[in-house]
């Protein structure tokens, strides 16, 4: 994810100082990885160097999250951009996983046993994401679902791969 | 629910804990086996998912731990008696009163309004017409169905259907739910809904729920997962 961005988007409703940003982030974005402060500091250092920013006012005190941020008509020009481009879908073709399985395969070790562990791992985090989900507002069901889809998606492939490994195996030459 | 998995190697060793238990269950249809050396346990209060690839012998593993297809060979143990050696008569009271069913689709009476659908279980175990349809209500607004209870199955969507029939699954208090492919049938999101009201209805019950699902984000609302392939069943937390 785009941090640069985020947090613009986050100044279009209004100034912000470093820290109420990072804790608007943390709030909606955030979840497992709340950002550091240095990272809040690089980004609107880059920000305003590129003229995306201003610097809207500075609080008593030291440190660089006492300053107040406003968005320019060139970071609102920016956001707007970032928000209409697609994302480039990743279809992970070096994934571990498949490396994984294919020197299991050449070095004669067990690539069935391989894909079960890492189905049961699959799908142990999958359980914990769906608890979360139990208690969770509809933020955290989102953002659960959408980590949800994307081991499912691993998980198929997992399975796919475990009954093709006959095939797989002639293929590579194990 | 962290301690499922390291209380699972205890669970074959010690199956006087299990609430239901299966043992080398063999099963051919003609010259196909469908179970070829089957085991199974589940304990009370226990959401176990049933995965594998189509045609592993996952149904037909559901169908023999539930009494209505007998295995060639194999025992099954259930408050320490063995199904296997039960009268049809037998198996059919005890399908009745201890076990819960949801299929995939198509179970629910026709003929009978939403709420006589739930009500049934527990008409055909002697209650009254008016506490029957009572408890069946509290059960579909439970699931969030109450509206169409005066409605028939055909009149309503695939989604409340399918809520209706957990309804019916659970309304006499199984001690074991079946459950092959609840959400088959169902978009997503109301294939979501219909597991989180399903496993919260089976732990607030104690039920113990055989979730037979091919869908890993269904399994997920499961306690433990095993696999059947080539109609045997491995245990995935045993083979941690
Ligand atoms: N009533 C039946 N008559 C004949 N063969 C059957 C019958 N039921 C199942 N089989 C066969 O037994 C094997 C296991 O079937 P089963 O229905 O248990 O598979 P499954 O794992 O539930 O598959 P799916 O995921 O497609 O539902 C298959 O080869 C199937 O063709
Ligand atoms: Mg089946």
């Amino acid at each position: 994810m785009s941090i640069g961005h985020t947090l613009l988007g986050l100044l279009e409703s209004g100034p912000r100082h470093g820290y109420d940003l990072k804790r608007a982030f943390d709030e909606k974005f955030g979840h497992d990885r709340p950002l550091h402060y240095g990272q809040v500091y690089s980004t609107m250092s880059r920000l305003l160097r590129n003229g995306l920013v201003d610097v809207d006012g500075i609080e008593p005190g030291d440190g660089p999250e006492r300053k107040r941020y406003a968005i320019t008509e060139a970071g609102i020009a920016d956001v707007g951009q970032w928000l209409t481009q697609p994302e480039k879908p990743e279809p992970y073709l070096q994934s571990t996983l498949y490396t994984k399985v294919v020197l299991a395969l050449l070095t004669g070790r067990s690539a069935a046993g391989l894909l079960d562990t890492q189905r049961a791992e699959h799908l142990r985090m999958m359980r914990v994401l769906t608890d979360r989900k139990r208690g969770g507002d509809l933020a955290d069901q989102l953002v659960c679902d959408h980590a949800l889809f994307h081991l499912e998606a691993d998980l198929r492939w997992l399975e796919l791969t475990a009954a093709r490994l006959d095939r797989l195996a002639k293929e590579v030459g194990a | 629910m962290s301690g499922q998995h390291s209380d699972m190697s205890q669970q074959h060793s010690e199956p006087a804990q299990a609430l239901l238990s299966a043992c080398d269950l063999r099963k051919a249809y003609g010259p196909t086996p469908a179970l070829a050396g089957a085991s199974f346990a589940i304990r009370a209060g226990e959401v176990v998912a049933v995965m594998g690839p189509s045609g592993s012998g996952k149904s037909t593993l559901l169908h023999c731990l539930a009494g209505i297809v007998r295995p060639d060979s194999g025992t099954i143990g259930y408050g320490g008696r063995d199904l296997t050696a039960m009268t049809d008569a037998e198996r059919s009271t005890l399908r009745r009163t201890e076990f819960g069913f949801v299929f995939q689709f198509g179970q629910l009476v026709p003929e009978l309004s939403c709420a006589e659908n739930v009500a049934l279980p527990l008409r055909l175990s002697g209650a009254g017409r008016k506490a029957a349809e009572r408890t069946a209500f509290e059960w579909l607004e439970r699931l969030e169905v109450d509206d169409v209870g005066r409605k028939r199955p055909g009149e309503v969507s695939g989604g409340q259907g399918q809520r209706v029939a957990v309804a019916r699954a659970l309304v006499a208090s199984p001690r074991v739910v079946f459950a092959d492919e609840p959400t088959g049938a169902l978009d997503s999101l109301n294939g979501e809904r219909v597991m989180r009201l399903l496993t919260d209805a089976a732990r607030q019950t104690s039920a113990a729920v055989v979730l037979v699902t091919h869908e890993a984000r269904v399994a997920a609302y499961s306690d433990r997962e095993v696999v059947v392939r080539d109609g045997t069943v491995r245990d995935m937390a045993g083979a941690l």
